[in-house]
């Protein structure tokens, strides 16, 4: 079943698949991006982050005339689904790496079989911080993104204005729980209070118009929604159809990305604060980049996950080359290494380094999105407000408790 | 402020209005589904998918014709009811003879390629769509505020729900359908052309769950999921009023509507799970809910 179903999308994706596969025979090196291509966090990652992982290979390999080959597999959000394409692809279709992985239960099972197998996992949508923390690997990275990052870059940024009583909004499950709790960290840290919190049954809520009164009748000045897509949309839908936001509330979308704010549209979610790691509009190498992973985009925006798989790969074939096929075949875990020993450098997020434990260190932006009369293009929704820089907005490697560092 | 069970009574006030404004949208929901079930014996696991098709349609009347919120809420029943109609004729009356159970597994099965159809072309993230600038704004009702559209979405379901009760129990129209269902040969030998009547009546419960997609289109993300979370719970409202019960859809729906609103100040992580757990013990007490006839 996940064989025909990526076979499909591999077509469908214009990839030469007669030529793709001969040329893997002669030696191109492989990767799978595993990814959601249908569910709820599609437009989050899916389609753009085979984009941005085809956009490196392809670069790349005009560079340095290395043939690299990019298929891509539908997890459906669903471990057990992820775990076997991960098998097959390593086993039986020579795959070296597995790039992406949003959807962190998904995440941590296929970065198990990779440990297992010595090959690489470049995770970009994967945002819990067990990936790098209890749970680390040392054939894995993170790249893009965490939540100790969101809730870092969000939480204090609104303490420090004031908004020091909070209320949460929180999705049932295991990514709701730990937003929440790490953003209740950094407010108490900062001096704020935390006054309560519902968590509403995910994902079989669609009205949250009873939780946002209980938020209101809290007196909190801040809303945290700890959730994403589309429950963080309706929320902040109906935390201004009830006027919420009108009587000086505060919402913090602790998981809030540019596709969102463009889903949204600019007069409702004018204003909001998020925190992300990547904007196309951010400077000259950012745009650059934008363009020229544009036509592979069809039309819709190049968010995060595009530009974190696009790094996150480049930066893996570049310890490739430096390290030699052979040997990276051989060994996932000493390209991990070299990868880590390399400082890292692209267009989509400069220059950089990834940590022991995993970990690329990467500033985090907070970013306030743009009135309507602000904005002069479809995708021209976000300004930046503040810079955590890297060091800071990544947790202090001590306190992640990954059992392979030594600190 | 006084207190209700250790609640602000404004709270408690403020989340019984609101569970009545949910209530709206079950009964409009469940209330498509029971007269479909009703007259076609056909259980259709479509409705969600039919349901978001009428934002959806909303939506590109907007981006594409430039029609407001108005005329789609009289256009989209129209055009969503016609591909029912289309579907009824094409699919589902090949399967009046058999059990039930292909006729669940054939609208299921539909539902998810539809959904998967609107996936594929708009994504998964949702759509802008505005409340109609007559409609927006809020009354302070001293507890709460109430935002001026879903004190409509009530009126508009209330209206909805009274007139297709008195089309089915009050007119000749609706005897006639209600004949059919005891005994399709004689109305037939009568004159009547039953197959026509069973087709519009799904054109017309299909209508039912478009509008109520067009209400819904302001208030939730339109995308292609907002059927699938609705319409679990709307089959629940279904089987504790009795399948095919209108008037028990109806005030099943509001007052779970309600009962749901409640538990979401007290417990909100039951607040999915109360209306399945009514809904066993409702069957273990009364097999056929609590309208039905058994």
């Amino acid at each position: 079943m996940p064989l025909h179903r990526r076979d499909v999308l591999l077509a469908g994706s214009g990839l030469a698949l007669a030529g793709g596969r001969a040329r893997a025979q002669g030696g191109a090196l492989r990767l799978g991006v595993l990814t959601d291509m249908s569910g709820p966090y599609r437009d989050l990652t899916g389609p753009g982050s085979f984009a941005g992982a085809r956009q490196a290979a392809e670069e790349f390999s005009a560079a340095t005339g290395m043939a690299v080959e990019v298929i891509v597999g539908d997890h459906q959000n669903k471990p057990d689904v992820g775990a076997n394409i991960a098998r097959q692809w390593f086993d039986r279709e020579g795959v070296e790496a597995i790039v992406d992985l949003p959807n962190s239960a998904v995440a941590l099972a296929v970065s198990g079989i990779a440990r297992e197998k010595n090959k690489v996992v470049l995770g970009s949508g994967v945002g819990s911080t067990v990936f790098t923390g209890a749970q680390c690997s040392p054939n894995s990275i993170q790249f893009t993104y965490d939540t100790y990052m969101l809730a870092k870059g969000t939480g204090d940024a609104l303490v420090k204005q004031g908004a020091d009583s909070w209320f949460f909004i929180t999705a049932d499950y295991a990514f709701g729980h730990a937003l929440q709790a790490d953003t209740s960290r950094f407010v108490e840290a900062a001096g704020g209070k935390v006054l309560g919190a519902a968590r509403y049954p995910f994902p079989a809520t669609t009205d949250f118009s009873s939780f946002l009164l209980q938020a209101q009748s809290s007196r909190a000045k801040v809303i945290g929604l700890a959730n994403a897509g589309a429950d963080l949309i309706n929320c902040i839908k109906q935390a201004r159809e009830f006027g919420l936001l009108r009587s000086g509330v505060k919402l913090a979308c602790l998981l809030m990305t540019v596709v969102d704010s463009i889903a949204l549209g600019l007069p409702e979610a004018q204003g909001l604060l998020m925190t992300e790691s990547f904007y196309w509009d951010l400077n000259d190498r950012t745009r650059a980049f934008a363009e020229r992973v544009k036509g592979k985009r069809q039309g819709a925006v190049v968010h995060a996950s595009c530009a974190g798989c696009y790094g996150v790969t480049l930066h893996y074939l570049k310890a490739v080359k430096d390290l030699g096929l052979e040997r990276a075949r051989a060994s996932g875990l000493e390209v991990v290494n070299r990868m880590k020993a390399m400082p890292t450098d692209d267009d989509a997020f400069g220059p950089g380094r990834i940590r022991e434990d995993g970990r690329k260190l990467t500033p985090g932006y907070l970013f306030q999105v743009k009135s309507p009369a602000e904005s002069r293009g479809p995708f021209d929704v976000h300004k930046l407000v503040a810079t955590t820089p890297a060091e800071e907005a990544a947790r202090p490697l001590a306190e992640g408790g990954c059992p392979f560092v030594r600190t | 402020m006084e207190d209700i069970f250790g609640i602000p009574a404004p709270l408690l006030f403020g989340q019984l209005l609101l569970g009545l404004i949910n209530g709206a949208f079950y009964a409009m929901m469940s209330l498509g589904l029971a007269v479909i079930f009703g007259l076609l014996n056909i259980i259709n696991f479509t409705h969600g998918a039919q349901f978001m098709m009428g934002a959806f349609a909303a939506w590109m009347l907007l981006e594409w014709a430039g029609l407001n919120y108005w005329w789609a809420l009289l256009l989209v029943p129209i055009i969503i009811g016609f591909t029912g109609v289309v579907l009824e004729r094409l699919m589902i009356s090949r399967l009046y003879k058999l059990d039930h159970l292909y006729g669940l597994l054939l609208t299921f099965g539909l539902g998810l390629i539809i959904e998967g159809v609107f996936r594929n072309q708009f994504g998964s993230s949702g759509l802008p769509y505005r409340i109609p600038p007559e409609l927006q704004g809020a009354w302070d009702l001293g507890f709460m505020f109430l935002p001026i559209y879903r004190g409509w979405v009530v009126i508009a379901a209330l209206i909805l729900c009274l007139a297709t009760w008195l089309l089915i129990e009050k007119t000749r129209l609706g005897a006639y359908l209600r004949a059919a269902t005891e005994n399709a040969p004689l109305v037939q030998a009568f004159g009547v052309n039953v197959p026509r009547m069973v087709t519009l009546t799904y054109g017309f419960g299909v209508a039912l769950a478009a509008i109520g997609g067009v209400l819904a289109a302001p208030i939730y993300s339109v995308n292609p999921q907002m059927g699938t979370n609705l319409i679990i719970v709307v089959f629940a409202v279904v089987v504790i009023g009795g399948m095919g019960s209108i008037l028990g859809s109806i005030i099943t729906g509001f007052g779970l509507g309600i009962v749901e609103g409640l538990t979401k100040v007290f417990y909100p992580e039951a607040s999915a799970t109360v209306i399945f757990v009514i809904m066993a013990i409702v069957l273990l007490a009364r097999p056929a809910g609590l309208f039905g006839r058994a």
